[in-house]
């Protein structure tokens, strides 16, 4: 018997409850995104209903209420990745934006032609897309760590890449489509070694491991609010505060500025500096009850889970004539991506669904994965600390059902 | 309850798709690709000097229903003329998207009903539709090239 209570946190996510085509929801794409615990939906509801203001602008009773739990969700946001100061985290509208954020702001302003930046072969599309239109911008030469067949980045290969022109290496700390967890840590090192920066994309990570940004030590470090519980809409971005000060905007309007004029502006400290417009203010709200909701389940406790979940899922899917899994990396958190001989994923995808079953089908937004294990596409079970191995014999039945009607 | 997608005529078009092979000599061909499922073919049509379609073929990757749709469009290709099989293709456009209802508007469709229901499966519209799409951009192309 574990220690973690599956059926007590079951209950806290409303969605769970629905059906889909007549049978229960089981919902196995976290990795997407995942549902949303009823604090999270209440504290965007009372935002709503009693609390709705802007922040940073008026000195009204509902403006002050609204800046000051902004504020203090920085604050959690801060305690929840490790940051030395509030200033280093930037709220942004996703991963994706912090991304291009690094890349414009500090990329243009510190890379020059031939430096060189390193990325993996299992980046999500987010993290490869932002550095090329940056090579086009100012010309320097994008470098891509290679993969084995197990879809584990080759250690020595990074190590061989790295030179005295690297200047910055972008790194996912959890595959998205292969569930491989990267050794962030080392990668860090050898890249200061250098002096490069690394920036680190925890999308998938969030929710895996807790996360000390001062001990990895390194410059950036980005994710999303809605992979981690959270709102869609609400990104963070954290960085080092001696980068963040030297980095030009990235977007000009209210709220970044401390004056303007015609004859020039005056920015605004950190971190309004990069938060132009009015912010996602229900969201950021919002993400800091998701985050407030993981604190209190141990992450010991929830990572056995998800390791159970993950080794009991592998062995029923492989215990299926004709499934391959893509992604058997050692250290793999609960991503469990799969073909089935005969069947292409997408038609796997609609049939399970048909049993209430969500997979993602497709390319995950990580086509160099995909043709580096040449298939067009894989099916994805992504697993959350809610899930339970009831659900995953439904996937398999579902997916024994979907064999009968291809005869596969 | 939305209609079954995968009928049996799909799902044996899936398992031998007709006429799939590349055609030499064709007059028409186009390449299709829906780099949001990596579904991936080329369409050939091969059309005589009265724009009568002689034969048509296809070849590539795909999931059930963009291959049973490519296969069943090609047989029902051959031996009619390329006006006809742009009315084909509207008329074909216009079943996935819910908009042709077989039994109450006039079509030439014929198994090819056998897609009436996709519209219910919105995700799967453009599985069904690549293959038309193609078989589209390779009329509509090769007219181009034969005006210059």
């Amino acid at each position: 018997m574990s220690a973690f209570d599956v059926h007590r946190y079951r209950a806290e996510f409303p969605n769970l409850k629905i059906n889909v085509h007549g049978k229960p929801l089981v919902y196995l794409d976290n990795a997407a995104t995942t549902l949303k615990p009823r604090c999270v939906i209440d504290a965007i509801n009372a935002y709503y209903v009693t609390g709705v203001s802007n922040v940073h602008r008026g000195v009204h009773f509902l403006s002050e209420q609204a800046t000051a739990a902004f504020e203090y969700s920085r604050q959690v946001v801060r305690q929840f990745v490790h940051a030395r100061r509030v200033g280093e985290i930037i709220f942004t509208k996703g991963a994706t934006e912090s991304l291009n954020l690094i890349a414009q702001s500090y990329g243009r302003h510190f890379l020059k032609k031939g430096d060189e930046i390193i990325i993996s072969y299992m980046e999500h599309h987010s993290n490869i897309v932002p550095w090329q239109m940056l090579c086009q911008q100012i010309g320097c030469v994008l470098k891509v760590i290679p993969i084995n067949d197990q879809g584990e980045m080759i250690f020595e290969e990074y190590l061989k890449l790295l030179s005295d022109k690297t200047k910055l290496v972008s790194l996912v700390w959890v595959s998205n489509s292969l569930g491989t967890v990267n050794p962030v840590k080392k990668v860090v090192e050898a890249a200061h070694k250098q002096g490069a920066v690394v920036v680190i994309d925890a999308a998938q990570a969030v929710t895996h491991t807790s996360i000390d940004v001062q001990e990895l030590d390194c410059d950036f470090l980005v994710f999303s609010g809605h992979k981690v519980l959270g709102p869609t809409g609400v990104g963070v971005l954290y960085g080092k505060e001696k980068w963040l000060e030297l980095m030009p905007p990235y977007q000009g309007g209210g709220d970044m500025i401390k004056s303007v004029t015609f004859s020039g502006t005056t920015y605004n400290d950190l971190p309004y500096k990069f938060e132009a417009g009015t912010p996602p203010i229900a969201e950021v709200i919002g993400l800091r009850s998701a985050l407030e909701f993981l604190q209190t389940i141990s992450w010991e406790n929830m990572k056995a889970h998800k390791e159970e979940l993950l080794d009991y899922g592998t062995k029923a899917l492989l215990s299926i004539d004709g499934v391959r899994i893509i992604g058997t990396a050692k250290d793999k958190t609960s991503i469990i991506s799969f073909v089935v001989e005969g069947i292409h994923p997408h038609d796997l995808g609609t049939l399970v669904d048909q049993e209430g079953v969500a997979i993602r089908t497709g390319h995950h937004c990580t086509q160099p994965v995909m043709e580096f294990f040449k298939v067009p596409a894989t099916a994805r079970a992504s697993l959350a600390l809610y899930n339970n191995k009831e659900e995953l014999d439904i996937l398999v039945r579902a997916i024994n059902r979907a064999k009968e009607i291809f005869h596969a | 309850m939305r209609d079954e997608l995968y009928q049996q005529t799909i799902l044996e078009h899936n398992r031998n798709p007709r006429n799939f092979r590349k055609l030499e000599g064709a007059t028409h061909v186009a390449e299709g690709y829906n780099p949001l499922c990596g579904d991936h073919l080329w369409v050939y049509v091969k059309a005589n000097a009265d724009g009568v379609i002689e034969d048509a073929a296809f070849e590539g990757s795909g999931c059930a229903i963009s291959k049973a749709s490519a296969s069943m469009m090609t047989a029902s290709l051959k031996g009619i003329s390329i006006a006809e099989a742009q009315v084909l293709f509207e008329e074909f456009h216009k079943l996935v998207i819910g908009e042709l209802k077989p039994d109450v508007h006039p079509n030439h469709l014929g198994k090819l009903t056998v897609f009436s229901g996709i519209w219910q499966y919105p995700a799967r519209v453009k599985c069904a539709s690549l293959g038309w799409h193609t078989m589209h951009g390779a009329l509509e192309k090769t007219k181009t090239i034969s005006t210059e």
